[in-house]
């Protein structure tokens, strides 16, 4: 920038490095303060030219990606969504995402997110192929039932933020959880009863304890808790109502 | 590769983020109800036998402890209370077409029937 | 090393690789498949795609006026057969889309919605509220999920092509978490990697738009076609360069200059209808014209000095607020939560500041119309790909679709191309791994002497291709951009990095990406500079008319040797129905 503001602010980064070992440490930046950047432009900034090593995740810097998600002073964070200005002049401790294995710096190991997304059989299951000479119908009214619980970028700030998926190893945690409520909600599809093995088992929706933290993070607001809790409610019901419960899409 | 760092137990309690905090308030909460409820189920025990028994009872509820005790208690019950139906607006989802009526909108007829509830005992116990 | 192997191999895990991978998968459930990608497929640049998909399927519509639509859109630069097939697949594709649960946004009976475009008669946009590529991505990527026989490869950046006796045999990748340098066999190779937006300093594009794919396929003998023609979407944010989709415009948002005036109609794109008469936005007209237009209406209005400053540059304002909270919480939500966030402001009480940037590239590898390049066993499809579909300009909600018709197209071409084929020669590939292994060591991991930064070199490629390179162009502005991006690549090879680890490198990932974007960069000047015409995004003001006689051709930048400048040859569009005409909007 051709005029270089006068304030500054200072970044404390994680630091940890598989070749050299050890324990983690932080690292501090000073970088200029804008009003308009994010905590994404001060690590660039750092990057780009103090020091090329620091290593972390990032692409769209539009909070659609879900590759910069990271802790900010302790709170998981989009760090492409998180304004200097909110912090600013305090000190901006940035670490890599809770609950996670670390590979390096602020990146993370995400296999197991991966390996519980996949778990919950997240696709449309039909019995029948169907025609590709036109769509199936599905209502306004429809699509809203399961709408809101699509929007997950995968960014991993719930897993972050749940406390029962950092102690434990089974767990398998808000997003799988809201996306499998996605694909159960769905009017086209046809696999509820699949899902339902692994949605009510122990490590599904029955792990959570209704913290509601990660729907406080959720940058999308997906609402994995409602997502977790309605899922409660519904296996209850069919619990109780057993050969009487409503099955088959509204 | 650095294994999963999770926060411990003492950390959330103590975190500066009053979410985790007062989760875990609301979890112990469930305690001095639970503890509450055993005080009531005496109560109505010693309400059936002798009247002995329950003017015992009475002298105990008259005894210094038993107001900050009750105090502590009543407090759990109300946060308890307040944040169980702040929360059950996540777990009901009504339709009205396609929007959906608010979360906080479910915590209303709960209120109102508490107040209602309320209303009731007092007016029940003033005419006992 | 263990030595990978696969049938099909498939580099880039966006809409086009995802949709090739199933597509193999269905063609012939035999073949093993190997996904490999830079980044994980979800955060692959498909998903900030906003507006929608074309594809024609109520009945007002027909096949001829989307594809007429298409290829006046593209200036006549797009090759007709192509054009032809893509808008005949492209209903079944986007139904498939539909059938595998992409929640596209609907009509009161059920039926799948349409909204106004740019550039298009007829209303044929499908769309997922404002978030069509988030939500086609997210749908292909689990879809794939079902099919065991796809295995990915995350976070390994491919190199380079394997190229022996005649035919594409594999690759070359660098493991991010290892450093290792890894081959990966395969009898047939399919290219979906995107398109290189960040040549430029201010664009829409993610991180990741390096061009890689692009860069790697032309160092393999393959053609670069139209690399001139680079697009600007007229709606971007300021400074950031985050998108704001064209739907704000098909939902009726309207453009004005610091006078509050309508300045589009001055630039011969019809008159302005009242935002209050049921009839606005009139298709084809004004707010909805082709992208190039608005482009380059915004440079004359700069030049008028007619457009408003800003701390990021001269902007315009996109004025959304007669929709209403409703309709835009409805249509737009992502605009409003982009506007809020990024722009500081709220588009329901105050109008958005926008500015053209970059967004697409038009140019790509060359294929046919079933995705063949020029080198046998090895295919590409999507932005990195170049058919023509799009010709000189694309009209926004053909790329969504491109990446299925050809994605789909490409993985079909390769399954059946694998399956006559013999495996590859293990020696070949894994020499060229060691090799490679060597090379990245060698001159950016190891080496201490030099004094180049990545991040200035990439600077001043961005500032020579935004000033030589932009939307309009000079003889000597392109001379200068070409000379900078030529001395650009000779300061390259004396760089040096600050980290010389091997777990999880980005040092060495930026410096190999902006060696491939140099590769790209220079392929777009010099093709720019031998264009010695107008047409769609490529605008000479030293050569303002369009030149059917001489340049109804496609470019094609051939890699000319190690720093030299690519050899530019010709050939020519393929016309079947629609001889060129005039490009009329606002009729």
């Amino acid at each position: 920038m051709a005029n270089e503001p006068k304030e500054t602010v200072k970044l404390e980064v994680f630091r940890w490095h598989p070749e050299k070992g050890g324990e983690p440490s932080f690292q501090s930046y000073e970088v200029p303060f804008h009003k308009d950047w994010v905590v994404l432009d001060a690590l660039n900034h750092i990057k780009d030219t103090i020091d090329g090593s620091l290593t972390y995740r990032w692409s769209c810097r539009m909070g659609v990606c879900g590759s910069c998600g990271m802790m900010v002073n302790g709170v998981p964070k989009l760090t492409c969504a998180a304004f200097l200005r909110d912090y600013h002049p305090e000190t901006i401790r940035v670490e890599p995402l809770a609950n996670f294995p670390v590979e390096r710096d602020l990146v993370i190991n995400l296999e197991d997110f991966l390996k519980k997304l996949s778990s919950v059989y997240p696709w449309i299951h039909r019995e029948k192929t169907d025609s590709l000479a036109q769509e199936l119908r599905q209502t306004p009214k429809q699509l809203a039932t399961f709408k809101q619980f699509s929007m997950c970028i995968n960014c991993m700030l719930c897993y972050a933020a749940c406390p029962i998926y950092g102690h434990g190893e089974d767990v398998i945690g808000p997003a799988a959880l809201s996306l499998a409520r996605r694909y159960n909600l769905d009017s086209r599809d046809q696999a509820t009863e699949k899902r339902k093995d692994v949605v009510y088992s122990e490590h599904g929706i029955w792990d959570c304890t209704f913290v509601g933290e990660c729907s406080t993070v959720c940058p999308k607001h997906v609402d994995p808790a409602g997502a977790i809790q309605q899922s409660k409610v519904e296996a209850t019901n069919e619990f109780m109502l057993g050969p009487f419960y409503p099955r088959g899409k509204r | 590769m650095l294994p999963k760092r999770a926060m411990s137990w003492s950390e959330y309690m103590t975190l500066k983020r009053g979410a985790y905090r007062v989760f875990m308030l609301r979890e112990v909460s469930s305690l001095f109800n639970a503890l509450y409820m055993v005080f009531l189920i005496v109560m109505l025990h010693d309400l059936r036998g002798p009247k002995a028994d329950y003017d015992a009872f009475l002298a105990l509820l008259w005894s210094p402890a038993m107001i900050p005790l009750h105090a502590v208690a009543f407090a759990f019950a109300l946060l308890h209370t307040i944040t169980f139906f702040n929360a059950m607006g996540k777990a009901i989802v009504i339709r009205s077409g396609e929007e959906r009526i608010s979360e906080g909108g479910m915590a209303v007829p709960a209120y109102a029937a508490w107040v209602v509830a309320t209303l009731f005992v007092v007016w029940f116990l003033g005419h006992g | 090393m263990d030595l990978i192997e696969h049938d099909v191999l498939i580099v880039g895990g966006g809409g086009a690789g995802l949709r090739a991978a199933i597509a193999v998968a269905e063609a012939n459930a035999k073949l093993s498949i190997g996904l490999v990608s830079k980044v994980y497929p979800m955060r692959s640049h498909t998903v900030a795609a906003e507006g929608g998909t074309a594809a024609v399927i109520k009945s007002d519509d027909s096949l001829e006026a989307h594809a007429y639509d298409t290829i006046s859109g593209g200036d006549w630069m797009s090759d007709q057969d192509a054009v032809e097939a893509f808008v005949a697949e492209a209903p079944r594709e986007l139904i498939q889309t539909e059938h595998w649960g992409c929640p596209w946004s609907r009509e009161p009976d059920g039926r799948v919605a349409v909204r106004p475009f740019g550039g298009m008669k007829i209303m044929r946009t499908w769309f997922a509220a404002d978030k069509t590529g988030f939500h086609l991505l997210h749908t292909l990527f689990q879809t794939s999920l079902k099919y065991e026989q796809i295995i990915r490869y995350d976070e390994w950046l491919v190199t380079k092509l394997v190229v022996d006796e005649g035919r594409c045999v594999g690759v070359v990748a660098l493991e991010l978490r290892t450093g290792r340098v890894r081959p990966l066999g395969a009898k047939a190779v399919v290219i979906a990697t995107g398109g290189a937006g960040r040549i430029f300093p201010f664009t829409t594009n993610g991180a990741i738009k390096t061009g890689d794919g692009m860069a790697i396929a032309y160092r393999a003998g393959c053609a670069l076609k139209d690399m001139e023609f680079v697009q600007y979407h007229p709606t971007g944010l300021p400074g950031t360069g985050i998108l704001i989709t064209e739907a704000a415009r098909g939902e009726g948002g309207i453009l004005v200059n610091k006078n509050g005036y309508r300045y589009l109609q001055d630039y011969d794109l019809g008159k302005p209808l009242d935002v209050t008469d049921p009839r606005h936005p009139q298709l084809r007209s004004m707010e909805l014209g082709p992208r190039d237009r608005l482009s380059q209406a915004f440079m004359k209005e700069h030049d008028k000095g007619n457009t408003i400053e800003g701390p990021y540059g001269d902007v315009v304002h996109l004025d959304v607020r007669h929709l209403g909270e409703k309709k835009i919480d409805k249509k737009i939500p992502f605009v409003r939560e982009l506007s809020k966030n990024y722009a500081g402001i709220d588009p329901v009480h105050e109008p958005i500041p926008v500015r053209p940037v970059v967004h697409y590239m038009m140019g790509g590898i060359d294929t046919d119309i079933h995705a063949a390049t020029s080198v046998p066993g090895l295919f590409a499809a999507g932005e990195c790909a170049c058919v023509s579909i799009n010709g000189a300009n694309r009209l926004g909600s053909n790329s969504l679709t491109e990446l299925l018709v050809f994605g789909a197209r490409a993985g079909r071409s390769a399954a059946s191309f694998a399956a006559d084929q013999k495996a590859a020669r293990r020696e070949v590939l894994q020499t060229q791994a060691k090799d490679e292994q060597e090379r990245i060591g060698r001159d950016l991991v190891r080496k201490t002497n030099g004094k180049e930064r990545i991040s200035t070199l990439r600077s001043e490629m961005n500032a020579a291709m935004e000033s030589g390179c932009g939307i309009y162009r000079t003889e000597a502005s392109l001379k200068k951009a070409c000379d900078t991006i030529v001395s650009l690549r000779a300061r390259y090879r004396d760089i040096v990095l600050d980290d010389r680890s091997n777990v999880f490198n980005t040092d060495v990932t930026s410096a190999l990406e902006l060696d491939f974007m140099l590769e790209i960069a220079a392929t777009v000047c010099f093709s720019a500079l031998a264009r010695k015409e107008s047409r769609g995004s490529h605008q000479r003001t030293d050569f303002p008319k369009r030149d059917d006689t001489a340049f109804l051709k496609h470019s094609l930048a051939h890699a000319g040797g190690a720093g030299a400048a690519p050899k530019i040859t010709y050939k020519d569009v393929v016309i079947t129905k629609w001889a060129p005409g005039a490009r009329v909007y606002g009729k």
